[in-house]
């Protein structure tokens, strides 16, 4: 057989592929359905920090904008009856860049209808050490059960600081967790970080401690997957997203439509849920000790 | 005016009226939170390396800075002398802002000389230089495998370890980014 040209990328393509399928297998087994969601949609996401790709016709006239994430149209199947559904699709995001970070993504994003979220996260956990061994990384450190803490444990840990006190200034509750907080999450094995901050957390349900139903996975510094309990109150839901409008508006960025067939279908009825998206690239990634996620894609905007 | 998104290593930017250059940087972004740009820089005047997180879009003030290549003439009481080699114009820096790279200062050496405003901040020397051994202890005819080392005096004044078969009189070539040597440069 002759030498391949490019030995480094076919053995990308294999070590993808084996984590593709791995993902499969593992959703397979527990009766998942595999689905797919359009990459243009009506509404790309409110948050204020997001940012969106336009898409226009020939005409320059708006046909929608590149999903930042399936989640929408995936509660959606769940309004429509789906009980267990996971989906590995490409996911835009506009300003984002750097190593952990590219503007096109792959996101594998699961829902359990009638589920917490304390399911979706053993779900990650089981899921991410299959994919360690399909991978030959056996990666002792990612067996399950992984560590909890809260998002107030977290700060007042590593940044010796209040949570309450930083909820009147999101931007210093940021800057504190990227300089401070985030890069010494998950050292020595994957953490998983739950109750933030209500406003901190736009889809998902509130806890009776008044902290949402949210968390985030870390490993070696790096957020993994970001995951809910659903919210599936349609008039809270629609607050809400007035709110990210206003405060979309108030920051001087494009405030994006709200996807009004996502709250109608939410008005009839969403089971309870539990649903995490996680970063593909990003676990591939850790688990190779690879130092950027452009280093475990064949086709990084810099090689393209 | 320059913002975040011109943040690359090299970049240079003024901060309180110092001039930084941006040694490494990354983008964050905490998952439904706003982003930065963590960056390590360097203060171009004391050399001095600190961290600083700047908010993703936040505008920058671009350092007004420029590289010219010039040839080591003299030195001149605690100040040493070098000349622009287009246009013959003459200028000096302290011993003190030079730090290290006195070292690898002779007669007619062409360095980078870094100007801010208009002024000499600092220099860079070529990534390799030929360097005289001035004094080490006598070499062992025949030793060129071993690994064991010994200082050796240079003719700037600069201290080298070197191998045990190199001998006073010997040329070197230093690498300048670690002051280490490199090789014995025959002839």
């Amino acid at each position: 057989m002759p030498e391949p040209a490019d030995a480094a990328v076919l053995q990308l393509l294999e070590l993808r592929a084996t984590l593709l399928g791995a993902i499969r297998r593992f959703f397979a087994e527990r009766d998942f359905v595999e689905v797919e969601t359009p990459a243009i949609v009506p509404s790309p996401g409110l948050d204020v920090h997001l940012s969106a790709f336009d898409v226009r016709n020939p005409r320059g006239e708006r046909v929608g904008w590149l999903a930042t994430s399936p989640e929408y149209q995936m509660k959606r199947l769940l309004c429509a009856g789906a009980q267990r559904i996971f989906q590995v699709c490409r996911s835009y995001r506009a300003e984002e860049r750097g190593n952990h970070h590219e503007r096109e993504f792959t996101v594998l994003e699961w829902y359990r209808a009638d589920a917490t979220s304390d399911e979706v996260i053993a779900d990650t956990e089981n899921l991410v050490a299959l994919i360690a061994a399909s991978l030959d990384q056996p990666a002792p450190e990612v067996q399950p059960p992984w560590q909890r803490m809260t998002v107030d444990e977290a700060l007042q840990f590593h940044a010796n600081t209040a949570l309450d006190s930083l909820l009147d200034d999101e931007e210093r509750f940021f800057r504190l967790w990227a300089e401070e907080v985030q890069p010494r999450l998950g050292n020595e094995r994957p953490i998983v970080v739950t109750d933030w901050p209500a406003s901190m957390a736009s889809l998902a349900r509130l806890q009776p401690n008044g902290r949402a139903d949210r968390f985030e996975a870390f490993f070696r510094g790096v957020e993994l997957c970001n995951g809910f309990g659903e919210l599936t109150d349609a008039t809270e839901q629609r607050r809400r997203f007035e709110r990210d409008q206003a405060e979309r508006q108030a920051a001087g960025v494009p405030v994006y439509p709200i996807d009004e067939r996502f709250l109608a279908d939410l008005e009839r009825g969403m089971p309870e849920s539990g649903g995490n998206a996680l970063g593909v690239d990003r676990l591939l990634m850790l688990l190779l000790g690879a130092s950027s996620i452009q280093a475990v894609m064949p086709f990084p905007e810099e090689r393209l | 005016m320059a913002d975040t998104s011109d943040i690359k290593k090299g970049f240079k930017m003024l901060l309180d009226g110092v001039p930084f250059t941006v040694v490494d940087h990354q983008f964050v972004k905490p998952g439904k939170g706003q982003a930065f740009i963590r960056t390590r820089i360097k203060n171009m005047m004391t050399g001095a390396v600190i961290d600083r997180t700047f908010k993703s879009g936040e505008k920058l003030d671009k350092a007004d800075t420029e590289e010219r290549t010039m040839q080591y003439l003299y030195p001149e009481g605690e100040t040493r002398v070098f000349m622009d080699t287009q246009s013959y114009e003459q200028l000096s820096l302290t011993n003190e802002q030079l730090g290290e790279n006195v070292y690898y200062l002779l007669d007619g050496t062409e360095v980078d000389v870094m100007l801010f405003e208009g002024r000499p901040i600092g220099v860079t020397p070529p990534t390799f230089v030929e360097l005289l051994v001035t004094e080490t202890e006598p070499g062992f005819k025949g030793d060129t495998s071993s690994n064991t080392t010994k200082p050796a005096t240079l003719e700037t004044g600069l201290q080298v370890n070197v191998p045990l078969f190199v001998n006073a009189g010997d040329r070197l070539k230093v690498d300048t980014r670690t002051a280490s040597y490199v090789e014995r440069v025959k002839g």
